[in-house]
C-alpha cells in the first residue's frame, strides 16, 4: 500500500513536502491510538453558546451579535486544525462522524453551539465506542434543537396535557433512519412514535447558570414504551436503555460500516467489505478505533482515486499541498488561511456545517461532479495558484500525489508557462479529484 | 474597468491580473525630468529569434527553415531592422517605433542562470540573483532611489491577486484590486479540458461546462488551442491603457510591471505565436497613447525568463533554450537599431549545441535603464543585482 495514496484516502491530503516515514498502516494506526492532538484556541463550551443565546433572546438582540463571534472562532480554529493536522486520519473521521449526525446552521440557533458540538460529542468518541457517541450526540443540545427533540412533549405528561401539546418526531425518526438502524431494519412508523415517546423529556435548560442537556420529568411521556420489540421503561433510563440496544443493534453495525466503506474504498461498497466490518464491529462491541483501521486493511484501500473528493476534500488538499495556514487564523481577518477555506467550501458547493438535510453530505462522485462544479474548482485552484511564488510545481504534484501523479499531468505542467498555470493543471487533473 | 483600492494587502503590492496578462506598479515621485520605467514580463519563454530574426544570419535556415518568414519586402515577410534582423509582422507598431528611433531591440541576452525550468528562471529573472530571494530587483531599484521613501502615503501601489516577485521588496506598494471574479484564459481551460477528456467523470464535465460558458468545440481540441485570446482579446492592451494612466497622474506611480504569458510555443509555433505578439504590440501602442507626452520620458523594457532552441522540435515548435532577445521602447530609448553582439548560429557557435549562444546579460540591461533613466545611483546596483559587480549597459536612453 502506498502511503501518499494512504495520506489521500484517509486524511485530507499531503501537507508540504515531507512525506511520514512509518509504513502506511503503522501510520495510520498511530494516529488512533495516541491521543487527539487538536488543540482549539479561543473557543469555549456549549453552555457559554446557549447563555449567548438566551441572552440575545431576552434582550432582543437582532443579527446574532452574540453568537457570530462564536461560530467565527470556531471556524478559525477548526479550519486551522484541519490544515495543519498531523493526525489526518483520525480529523477524516471526526468530519466523516459529524456529518453522520449532522447539526446545520440552516437551523439558526445552533450558531452558538455547533462548533462545540463537534468537540465535545463527536471527537472524543471517533476512537471509541459507537453507542457512547450516539448517547452524547443525543444528549447535546446542538442535536436537541437541530431536530426539534427540545420542543418534543409527551401528551400525555403533566406538560402535556397543559399545554395541549405533543410529541415531535423528527429526532427520533432521524435517529433511526439515519444514525442506526436505517430503514432496512424494518422498523415501522409505531416504532418511530415509541421511540419519539421515549425520548420526551429530552431537553435543554435554558435558564440554569451553565445551560445544558436536561431531562425534563414533566414532559416526558408516562409509561413503558416497545420499540422493535423490546420494552422500555419510562424515565430517562428507558432512552439510555433504547439508545444502548440501537448502538449495537446489527443492522445499526451494517449501516455504518456500509457508510464507512462508502466514504473510504468506493462509492458503491462491495458487500465483502462491508461484512469485514460488520465482523470487526460486532466483535469489539461498536469499537470505532478498531473498524476504523480495519478499513485500511481492505484489498481496495491502497487503490488509488477511488473516491472522488468532496468539495470539503478538495479544496482542502489544495491548500494543504500549498503548504498553505500555519499562524492562527484570526477570527475576524478575511485573509486568513481559514477564512480562505471557509470560502473556498461555500464556493465549491459544500458550505460548512450548512447541510441541506439531517443526512449530511453525499460523499459519492456524482453529486460533485457536474460541469459548474469542476469549473468553480479550476477557476478557485487558479485563484490560490496565484498567491504561490516559490517551489517547483512538479514537486508539488509528486509530493501530493505520489505514485497517482500521470504522465499527462507532468507533461502539461512541464510545458505551463507559468507555476500558476502549471498548478491550476495539476489542481485541473482528474487525479487530484480523487483521494 | 472598474478600480478600486484596497487597504494594503499585506502592505506588499500584487498584480493586476486579467487572463495571463497582469500589472503591477511602483510609484516613485517625481524627480527633476520626472522618468517612467514600465516592466513586462514575458512569462513563458519567447523565442528571440522569431520575434527578431537574424535573417541575414546564413545558418539559421539550416536550423528552422519550417519557422521562418519570407524575407523583408516579400508578402507576409519580416519587417526589416537594418538589413540583417527582422522584425515579427505581428509586431508591426514596434516597427513604426523603431523607424521614429523609439525602438531598441537587445539580442543574445539571456540571464545569469542557465536553468530550462520556467519556474527557476522567473524567480532568478525577477529576483536578480543568483539564488532565490524574498524580494525582486524592480522593488529594491525603487528603494534606492534617492529620497523616495518620504511619500507619507506609500509611493508604490500594485493590483490585483498577486505580488510579482519583481515587485516584491522593503519599497511599500500599495494595492489596487479589479472588481468582479477573474477566470483561467481559454488556452489554460483547453489545456484543462484535454488532461480530462478520457476521464468518464471529469471529463464529460469539463467539455459541458466549457461549452456551457461559450468556448468554441476548436477551444476545447488539445491540438489546437485558441490563437489569441478569445474571450478576452484585449485583456493586456486595457491593462497597458490603464498602467499609462496611472502613470500620467500627477502623483501617480513612476513604474509599472506588467505581465503577458503564452509563449510556451512548444508546438505549432508559427500561428501560436502570433496572438501573443500582436497582444503585446497593441499593448504597447496602448500603453504609448495613454502616456501621451509623458511617452517622450518612458521606457518599456519587455523581458522573458529564457530563449528557446535554435532548431524546431518535431512539432513545429521550440524547446526551452537560453538567449534570446529584450525589447527596449519608449520616446526615452536611444533606439533605431539592434543592440547586443550577435553570437552566430554555426553548430559551434550554439550554446550546448542547441540554444542561442548568450552574450549580454540581461541584468546589465536593466540596470543601464535603471541608472541612466531612472536616476538610480552606480553604486546601489551591487545591492539590487547581488552577485553583480554593478556592470551595466551604456547608451540605452538618450542623453537629454
Amino acid at each position: 500500500m502506498q502511503l501518499s495514496g494512504v495520506i489521500n484516502r484517509f486524511g485530507w491530503g499531503e501537507r508540504g513536502l515531507d512525506l511520514p516515514q512509518e509504513a502506511s498502516r503503522d501510520w495510520l494506526a498511530a494516529q488512533l491510538q495516541g491521543p487527539d492532538e487538536a488543540r482549539f484556541t479561543g473557543v469555549g463550551d456549549t453552555a457559554d453558546g446557549l447563555i449567548a443565546l438566551r441572552t440575545q433572546r431576552q434582550e432582543k438582540l437582532q443579527g446574532d451579535p452574540l453568537l457570530k463571534p462564536i461560530l467565527r472562532a470556531e471556524i478559525a480554529t477548526q479550519l486551522d486544525g484541519l490544515l495543519m493536522t498531523g493526525q489526518p486520519f483520525r480529523e477524516r473521521l471526526a468530519w466523516f462522524w459529524f456529518n453522520h449526525f449532522t447539526v446545520s446552521l440552516r437551523q439558526g440557533s445552533t450558531r452558538g453551539v455547533v462548533g462545540a458540538y463537534m468537540r465535545e460529542a463527536i471527537r472524543p468518541h471517533v476512537t471509541g465506542r459507537f453507542e457512547d457517541m450516539l448517547l452524547a450526540v443525543m444528549r447535546h443540545p446542538a442535536m436537541l434543537m437541530y431536530l426539534d427533540n427540545a420542543s418534543s412533549i409527551g401528551p400525555d405528561s403533566p406538560a402535556g396535557r397543559k399545554s395541549h401539546k405533543g410529541l415531535n418526531e423528527n429526532l427520533a425518526r432521524e435517529c433511526l433512519e439515519l444514525h442506526t438502524v436505517s430503514p432496512a431494519a424494518g422498523y415501522t412508523q409505531a416504532d418511530v412514535t415509541a421511540f419519539a415517546a421515549i425520548l420526551t423529556g429530552w431537553g435543554i435548560d435554558m435558564h440554569a447558570d451553565r445551560p445544558g442537556f436536561v431531562f425534563r420529568g414533566k414532559a416526558h411521556e408516562p409509561g413503558a414504551k416497545t420499540l422493535m420489540g423490546q420494552v422500555f421503561p419510562e424515565g430517562e433510563e428507558g432512552g439510555v436503555q433504547a439508545l444502548h440496544v440501537l448502538g449495537t443493534h446489527p443492522a445499526t453495525y451494517r449501516h455504518i460500516a456500509t457508510q464507512l466503506v462508502g466514504h473510504f474504498i468506493s462509492d458503491t461498497p462491495a458487500p465483502r467489505d462491508v461484512a469485514r466490518i460488520v465482523s470487526v464491529l460486532r466483535a469489539s462491541g461498536g469499537d470505532l478505533g478498531a473498524a476504523s483501521l480495519a478499513l485500511a486493511d481492505l484489498p481496495d484501500a491502497g487503490r488509488p482515486g477511488g473516491k472522488f473528493r468532496a468539495p470539503m476534500d478538495y479544496a482542502t488538499a489544495v491548500m494543504r499541498a500549498l503548504s498553505l495556514g500555519g499562524a492562527p487564523s484570526g477570527p475576524d481577518d478575511p485573509h486568513a488561511p481559514a477564512h480562505s477555506l471557509l470560502d473556498a467550501f461555500a464556493k465549491l458547493g459544500q458550505p460548512l456545517w450548512t447541510a441541506p438535510l439531517p443526512n449530511g453530505w453525499s460523499d459519492r462522485a456524482a453529486d460533485w461532479s457536474a460541469p459548474a462544479d469542476m469549473l468553480a474548482r479550476t477557476d478557485w485552484a487558479w485563484r490560490m495558484a496565484a498567491h504561490v511564488r516559490s517551489g517547483d510545481p512538479l514537486d508539488i504534484a509528486h509530493a501530493a500525489l505520489g505514485p497517482a501523479l500521470r504522465r499527462p499531468t507532468v507533461l502539461a505542467m512541464r510545458q505551463a508557462g507559468s507555476r500558476q498555470d502549471a498548478l491550476t493543471l495539476l489542481f485541473s487533473s482528474p487525479e487530484f479529484q480523487r483521494r | 474597468m472598474m478600480l478600486r483600492r484596497r487597504s494594503a494587502l499585506l502592505g506588499l503590492a500584487a498584480s493586476w491580473t486579467c487572463g495571463r496578462a497582469s500589472l503591477a506598479l511602483a510609484g516613485s515621485g517625481g524627480g527633476p525630468d520626472d522618468p517612467r520605467l514600465v516592466v513586462i514580463i514575458l512569462r513563458g519563454a519567447l523565442d528571440g529569434l522569431a520575434a527578431v530574426t537574424p535573417y541575414g544570419d546564413p545558418d539559421i535556415a539550416t536550423h528552422r527553415r519550417d519557422l521562418l518568414l519570407p524575407q523583408p519586402g516579400r508578402e507576409g515577410g519580416l519587417l526589416d531592422l537594418g538589413g540583417f534582423y527582422g522584425l515579427h509582422p505581428a509586431l508591426a507598431g514596434m516597427h513604426d517605433l523603431y523607424g521614429a528611433g523609439q525602438m531598441l531591440p537587445i539580442h543574445a541576452v539571456a540571464g545569469h542562470y542557465r536553468s530550462r525550468s520556467h519556474f527557476e528562471a522567473q524567480d532568478y529573472l525577477e529576483s536578480g540573483a543568483d539564488r532565490r530571494l524574498d524580494s525582486g530587483w524592480l522593488n529594491r531599484a525603487v528603494a534606492a532611489l534617492p529620497g523616495r521613501g518620504r511619500r507619507p502615503d506609500g509611493y508604490g501601489l500594485a493590483m490585483g491577486l498577486s505580488v510579482p516577485l519583481m515587485l516584491r521588496g522593503p519599497a511599500p506598494v500599495g494595492t489596487f484590486a479589479p472588481a468582479g471574479s477573474q477566470h483561467p484564459d481559454p488556452a489554460l481551460y483547453s489545456q484543462i479540458a484535454a488532461l480530462n477528456a478520457a476521464d468518464p467523470v471529469t471529463g464529460p464535465a469539463f467539455r459541458d461546462g466549457l461549452r456551457a460558458r461559450g468556448f468554441s468545440d476548436s477551444v476545447m481540441e488539445a491540438a489546437a488551442p485558441a490563437s489569441g485570446d478569445g474571450r478576452k482579446p484585449d485583456a493586456f492592451s486595457v491593462l497597458s491603457a490603464t498602467a499609462g494612466r496611472m502613470l500620467t497622474a500627477p502623483n501617480g506611480p513612476r513604474v509599472a510591471a506588467l505581465e503577458i504569458g503564452g509563449w510556451d510555443t512548444h508546438a505549432g509555433q508559427a500561428g501560436r505565436l502570433k496572438g501573443p505578439l500582436s497582444q503585446l504590440d497593441r499593448g504597447v501602442q496602448a500603453l504609448r497613447g495613454a502616456l501621451g507626452a509623458d511617452w517622450s520620458r518612458t521606457v518599456v523594457l519587455a523581458m522573458t525568463e529564457f530563449g528557446r532552441t535554435v532548431r524546431m522540435n518535431g512539432t513545429g515548435g521550440t524547446d526551452h533554450g537560453t538567449a534570446t532577445v529584450a525589447l527596449l521602447m519608449g520616446g526615452a530609448v536611444a533606439g533605431g537599431r539592434v543592440g547586443g553582439t550577435w553570437p552566430g548560429l554555426r553548430q559551434d557557435q550554439l550554446f550546448e549545441n542547441r540554444d542561442l549562444a548568450p552574450t549580454t546579460d540581461l541584468r546589465a540591461v536593466a540596470a543601464g535603464v535603471l541608472c541612466d533613466h531612472l536616476g538610480v545611483p552606480g553604486g546601489a546596483l551591487a545591492r539590487i543585482f547581488p552577485g553583480t559587480r554593478g556592470e551595466r549597459m551604456h547608451g540605452l536612453v538618450r542623453v537629454a
